[in-house]
């Protein structure tokens, strides 16, 4: 007889933790072909709070520690990733019933992915910030600073498109509040795993499973939530409802982005978008 | 009872400028009746009538777009950044050349001090033009490519009209945009001068059309099918309203919206300097400034030097005649906003905090409030959370550098604010965890052309000014 195997529960990523919705909801996900991979867990409004107050609760720490530490953390995902790519590459394909070369070129672009965002952790101040030549004796520098919690309604492509919505909001000191893929979560909480033990600290990043337009509204409304990346919303009255929802207390919106190819290396605009620019002034004199 | 220190008035001659009865709009490089109706514009400090000015329809903003849409595909899209540069040096040009005839007519339509529109307002307009002019032909080198968007939609504010207006202008043109602009209904008379200017400079027609009027005119503009960019500065009600506005659209947005800055004195500041700076930070232009320091947190163990000290230099301040070269605080832009000014006053008084304002002599006619100091305001108090625009100072106190950092942030806006301290580790560790857009440490109110200027949170998004000015008005690298 053969040996029965143990299968994973997947539940949701929110504060380091993998908590169940507190909705006691969960929905049916299949393969490709239909048959049932597992049952992910829904996520509620209250989980989708829970997933902002650990958001909140991190940002402090993670946007204060140096730029070269956030950089080795976010290229460890990256090795870590890497040490796993067998699982990744068996998920994409059970998920997506891609071939097995497509499943291995999505994750070696997903792991050069992290890898080029890492390298940006120490950069971007240096290539967005300025110097700035007033007409009078002070001193004047404009640097880029995090604009805080951002919400994320993650594209289809499980690995390789949440990877590049979601690195450059970290890299740059954001904490994030990912819806994932609706059609194809489960890579999203595998990838949960991936960073809860990459010296991520818990809340940076939390990952959400679940009905997209039942979650992002809640996200987009939230008064505490500095941002919201739209860049999965497909239903383009959804996408309107959201940004209406996200004036409340004047979120950065990034529009819908239906169309990217994930494989293509980005320009600065998804790590741009959601920073602020500083300017300090201060005498000069003796 | 006079004593020697008093001053004899001085007032600066309004001979050079000359208001005309009524004014059109500016439309396709011409004055043109509009189709709606129109309003008055007065001299707040007098309450006199200057001009009736039209109030542009629907059908006018259209006609405002369409002139802007030609010259964008026809002329100014198509013309070197070189040349576009030569015009915007014209115009700087000729604005220190008339720069006299444009600080009173600033002073006599919003109110503000004859020295404030003169040394502050003007020369920075100057400036700016000067300064956006030499990317014109640059902007390949900016970080944000070299493409521009194409028309855009300006709605300003009463508070610095013409300066808001440069704001705009100046690097919406540099980057080869046309603009629509609406001046504030309050204070049109400087942005219609400014189409003089643009006459006189030979610019092409329609590259900069402004039209004049009130929300409905502001809605048209930001809702036209064929503005493919809104820049606002004013109040963040209608910032919000804006966003919601143009959501699904392709339109690109810049919103300068309120504040509510503190202005935090540690105990080892240099209190002479930084008296000066709590003055300039909420009682410059009368405190309609977004980014007025109109909290003030000072540490505990220097409150009440801080207080008697403040209410001494507050004292000396000279309130009145908006051209007399000595004043120092102008008159209130509206009866409007006056009635808002006394409103949220009276509300301070009402939930308890001790309201101290300067003994002086207010003009009977016009709008005028005399500045205002609260003290034994706690962070629950709709004086220490809403923005008041006017000169009303909130005073809280704080123990610990945290605490003063943990009050600062606590509000929804995050425009700007003020540090005051002569340790410089303090300063920076400060400006590093102020949410905040502009921290001035040890200085207070200072803007220049080269120095990117917005806020945080509700304060609004993008930059105006300096580099990170142009990314507002060009496609970005990747386009």
């Amino acid at each position: 007889m053969s040996r029965i195997d143990v299968r994973k529960t997947y539940k949701l990523y929110i504060g380091g933790q993998f908590p169940r919705s507190e909705s006691g909801r969960s929905y049916v996900v299949n393969d490709a072909k239909g048959k049932l991979l597992a049952n992910a867990a829904q996520a509620s409004r209250k989980d989708a709070r829970d997933a902002v107050v650990a958001a909140r609760a991190a940002f402090g720490g993670w946007s204060g520690k140096t730029a070269y530490n956030r950089a080795q953390v976010v290229y460890r995902i990256a090795e870590v990733l890497e040490g796993r790519r067998e699982q990744f590459e068996a998920e994409l394909r059970a998920a997506e019933g891609i071939s097995p070369a497509k499943a291995r070129t999505y994750v070696d672009a997903a792991i050069d992915r992290l890898v080029w965002y890492a390298g940006w952790a120490d950069k971007i101040t240096q290539v967005v910030g300025n110097a700035n030549p007033v007409a009078g004796p002070f001193f004047n520098l404009s640097t880029p600073e995090p604009s805080g919690v951002i919400a994320v309604v993650a594209p289809r492509g499980a690995l390789l498109g949440l990877v590049s919505v979601v690195a450059p909001l970290i890299i740059t000191g954001n904490t994030v509040v990912v819806i994932a893929s609706e059609d194809n979560p489960l890579t999203a909480i595998t990838l949960g795993e991936v960073m809860a033990t990459s010296d991520l600290p818990g809340g940076v990043v939390n990952v959400l499973t679940g009905s997209q337009a039942e979650i992002a509204p809640w996200l987009a409304s939230h008064m505490d939530v500095n941002g919201i990346d739209l860049t999965g919303v497909e239903d383009a009255e959804l996408a309107v409802e959201l940004e209406v929802a996200a004036a409340d207390n004047l979120k950065r919106v990034r529009r819908p982005a239906p169309d990217t190819d994930w494989l293509v290396e980005p320009g600065l605009d998804r790590m741009t978008r959601f920073l602020e620019t500083k300017t300090v002034w201060h005498p000069i004199g003796v | 009872m006079t004593n020697i220190f008093e001053y004899a008035p001085a007032p600066e001659s309004r001979a050079i400028v000359d208001i005309k009865p009524s004014y059109g709009l500016f439309i396709n490089g011409e004055f043109v009746d509009g189709h709606g109706t129109s309003f008055k514009t007065i001299n707040p400090a007098t309450e006199e009538v200057l001009a009736e000015v039209a109030e542009a329809s629907d059908a006018d903003v259209d006609e405002a777009v369409r002139a802007a849409r030609r010259a964008y595909t026809r002329v100014w899209s198509r013309m070197s950044g070189a040349e576009r540069a030569k015009y915007l040096y014209r115009i700087a040009r000729i604005i220190q050349e008339r720069g006299r005839e444009l600080a009173v007519l600033e002073s006599i339509d919003n109110g503000k001090p004859i020295k404030e529109s003169r040394d502050v307002d003007i020369p920075v307009v100057a400036a700016h033009f000067f300064y956006y002019a030499g990317w014109a032909d640059k902007l390949e080198h900016s970080g944000y490519g070299s493409t521009p968007l194409g028309v855009a939609g300006q709605v300003i504010p009463w508070n610095f009209p013409l300066l808001m207006l440069a704001w705009k202008i100046a690097p919406a043109l540099a980057c080869g945009n046309t603009v629509v602009l609406k001046p504030a209904e309050t204070t049109p008379l400087t942005a219609l001068l400014f189409a003089e200017i643009c006459q006189q400079a030979d610019l092409p027609p329609g590259v900069v059309n402004i039209v004049t009027g009130a929300g409905d005119t502001g809605r048209a503009i930001v809702a036209h099918p064929d503005v493919d960019k809104v820049a606002f500065t004013g109040s963040t009600e209608v910032g919000k309203a804006i966003a919601r506005a143009v959501a699904g659209t392709e339109k690109k947005v810049t919103l300068e919206l309120g504040g509510k800055a503190a202005n935090i004195v540690f105990d080892d500041a240099p209190l002479d300097q930084a008296i000066e700076g709590i003055v300039n930070g909420i009682f410059f232009n009368q405190g309609h400034v977004c980014c007025a320091g109109s909290r003030l947190l000072v540490q505990e163990s220097v409150a009440d030097e801080v207080m008697t000290r403040l209410k001494r230099r507050m004292s000396t301040l000279r309130v009145g005649d908006p051209l007399d070269k000595n004043t120092d605080v102008g008159a209130i832009n509206s009866a409007e906003q006056l009635a808002k000014i006394r409103e949220l006053s009276q509300i301070g008084e009402d939930e308890g905090a001790e309201r101290w304002s300067t003994p002086c002599d207010l003009p009977s006619k016009g709008f005028w409030f005399e500045p205002t100091v609260f003290t034994g305001v706690s962070q629950a108090h709709r004086i220490a959370r809403e923005e008041i625009f006017g000169p009303v100072l909130s005073v809280l106190t704080f123990r610990t550098p945290s605490e003063a950092v943990e009050k600062a942030n606590n509000t929804p806006f995050g425009l700007s604010a003020g540090v005051w301290t002569d340790k410089g580790s303090r300063i920076l560790s400060m400006a590093n965890k102020l949410r905040a857009g502009v921290v001035w440490a040890n200085t207070f109110n200072k803007f220049d052309p080269t120095s990117p200027f917005g806020g945080y949170k509700e304060s609004g998004y993008g930059r105006e000014g300096g580099r990170h000015g142009l990314e507002a008005y060009l496609k970005g690298a990747d386009a």
